[in-house]
């Protein structure tokens, strides 16, 4: 099955990566900066507010969980170190709440074809929901929607704002 | 050089003035000392009402500048001005070192138009080649200019005209909550624009079907994309593909048989074709990799796609009925978006190295892998177009922030730019010819 060996290929590279940051810098492209420009995780504490299972109104105010977004590196559809544990606190947030549903977004830098970058997009979405999964969290409660480069969250050509339109966002469409 | 700048300057002033009137700004980029000169003497009107708003003159001028093929004589160089042929002397052309001058009048027509007559020579032979006439209704005579830029660039080289055509591309307006995006329909010198969709969601792909009356296009209105198909001249349209997951890339073939395009309902992009009577589709590829941006080759039996498979992506060709994809495209890091000439021996493509992304043309009649030849200077160039008589090819590129479009001669000696007024404007899509 497709899914299961994309979430054997996702853990068996967070673990090859975990520690080695080397590796993703030397994948990026010459003149792209990736990694000094990349918004990166907040890894200050989280835990969820009542008795260890999240509720909605941790969605707010959960240090974590407040995170909706993941990075890329260019031409990348791997989940850096530094987000492992923005995927793990959300989906153990889909765990906690079984009538929850989330939306992956999936998104590109504008470079290349509008129409291949709606592919990455999407293997950029199914990767974050491999990972989700990975950590437990159910298929059924989550989708991923591709918009390629057409929504970008900033417009200038160059390696900082490319690097914020390479991303994947996570929208609550159910608490 | 100096007496070539002030041509130059004059050609673009002469084809800048009258395109403001419209808000747009069609500006030559470059000029070409070996395209054929040709003289187009203007055309006056010999009627007793109204004159037509249309200086069909200028605009056949402005056509056979852009198509890179012919350099006009600026109307400030035209000393003689001949209305028929008694009135033509070859010695001042001969001068003037024209190959060809084009003369005609404007006449009344017996049902409220007018009524173009119109005389092509050749100054060599000193002899008339075309005598020809042409009517249109008041607001139809910058297409009896075109028609008659068609029915010239055909007697002289042989190959259909492709100026009596149309473009699709979509227009963003507004930032953030406040974007608006329209699919527009426009002349192929970038006059006349009509909307076809107006949307506060994206719009992409727009697709001709071959006999230039409905346009295939993807649109993110319901949420995901969704790929449509409309009927111009009405608002009928109808939902082709909204399967999960990505639906993208729509191609008509040829033949009008069969749409292409890209699903990924199956866990990845694939290509799929939809014959258009039944519904049915049919996959032809099947690899874990994104496989998008299907295009058909003239025989509607064969199909180029985009496919990563090898990495990053490559052209690949492919039967229409299915099988092994082969790889077409061996120079450039990164090939996408490849669109066909007529013939098939032509591929243009969007091609990018390191940061730096070009449209480039394959030129299959060649041996071996085929003969490269840039288009354009990048950064951002993307989505190319091939006319319908490939003598040129329309491209996005991104300008001072924001997207314009290009038309550029398919042996790239002439780059012309269209841009609007406000706003951005990307994949543009170059109509069939309209049925003759």
């Amino acid at each position: 099955m497709k899914i299961h060996k994309t979430v054997l290929i996702v853990a068996a590279v967070c673990i090859a990566l975990a520690g080695c940051t080397k590796r993703n810098v030397k994948e990026e492209q010459p003149g792209s900066s990736g990694t000094e420009y990349a918004p990166s995780a907040n890894t200050s504490p989280m835990g969820p507010s009542v008795g260890g299972r999240y509720t909605p109104a941790d969605l707010e105010t959960d240090s974590c969980l407040r995170q909706r977004v993941v990075y890329f590196d260019f031409d990348q559809d791997t989940i850096k170190p530094e987000f492992q544990a923005i995927v793990a606190c959300h989906a153990k947030y889909l765990m906690d709440r079984p009538e929850a549903r989330m939306r992956l977004e999936g998104n590109a830098d504008e470079r290349g074809s509008r129409q291949y970058n709606l592919g990455l997009g999407e293997r950029r979405g199914n990767a974050v929901m491999a990972a989700v999964q990975g950590s437990g969290a159910s298929a059924s409660q989550m989708e991923v929607i591709s918009y390629g480069e057409e929504r970008p969250v900033c417009t200038e050509s160059n390696e900082e704002c490319w690097a914020k339109n390479r991303r994947v966002e996570f929208v609550y469409t159910a608490k | 050089m100096n007496r070539f700048l002030s041509v130059f300057l004059l050609m673009l002033a002469c084809i800048a003035a009258p395109a403001f009137a419209q808000g747009l700004d069609v500006g030559l980029v470059t000029g070409n000392d070996a395209a054929l000169p040709i003289a187009v003497v203007p055309m006056e009107y010999q009627g007793s009402s109204a004159k037509p708003d249309t200086n069909v003159a200028d605009v056949i001028r402005a056509d056979l500048n852009r198509s890179g093929q012919f350099r006009s004589l600026p109307e400030n160089q035209i000393v003689e001005h001949p209305m028929t042929g008694a009135d033509m002397k070859y010695p001042t052309w001969r001068l003037l070192k024209q190959d060809y001058v084009l003369i005609g009048r404007v006449l009344d027509s017996s049902d409220g138009g007018y009524r173009v007559e119109y005389e092509l020579f050749d100054v060599a032979k000193q002899q008339r080649i075309l005598g020809q006439a042409m009517t249109g209704r008041p607001l139809e005579m910058r297409r009896v200019a075109h028609e008659i830029a068609d029915q010239v660039y055909e007697k002289i080289l042989g190959v259909r005209g492709a100026f009596d055509t149309q473009i699709a591309y979509v227009t963003k307006v507004g930032l953030g909550d406040n974007t608006k995006y329209s699919l527009m329909v426009a002349d192929a010198d970038g006059f006349n624009p009509q909307s076809v969709v107006n949307s506060r969601e994206s719009l992409m792909s727009p697709a001709w079907s071959p006999d230039g009356h409905r346009l295939a296009y993807v649109s993110f209105e319901r949420g995901n994309s969704t790929i449509y198909l409309q009927t111009l001249g009405t608002a009928a349209r109808e939902v082709i593909a909204a399967f999960k997951g990505i639906n993208d890339a729509p191609a008509f073939s040829p033949d009008g048989k069969k749409l292409a395009m890209t699903l990924s309902k199956s866990g990845s992009p694939e290509i799929y074709v939809m014959d258009l009577a039944t519904r049915q589709l049919t996959q032809i590829t099947n690899h874990y990799s994104i496989n998008t941006e299907p295009m058909w080759m003239p025989d509607s039996a064969t199909l180029l796609f985009t496919s990563d498979r090898g990495g990053k992506p490559q052209i690949y060709q492919v039967p229409a009925s299915g099988g092994e994809p082969v790889r077409v495209s061996f120079q450039g890091q990164y090939n996408a978006h490849a669109t066909v000439s007529y013939d098939g021996k032509k591929i243009a493509v969007e091609q990018g190295s390191g940061n730096v992304y070009r449209i480039a043309l394959l030129d299959r009649s060649y041996a071996g892998a085929g003969h490269w030849q840039m288009l354009s200077p990048g950064d951002l160039d993307e989505s190319p177009s091939f006319a319908p008589n490939a003598s040129m090819v329309l491209y996005a590129a991104k300008e001072n922030g924001r997207g314009v479009l290009y038309a550029v001669s398919a042996d790239a000696r002439v780059r012309d730019r269209l841009i609007l007024a406000e706003g951005s404007v990307q994949e543009p899509a170059w109509s069939p010819y309209r049925a003759r």
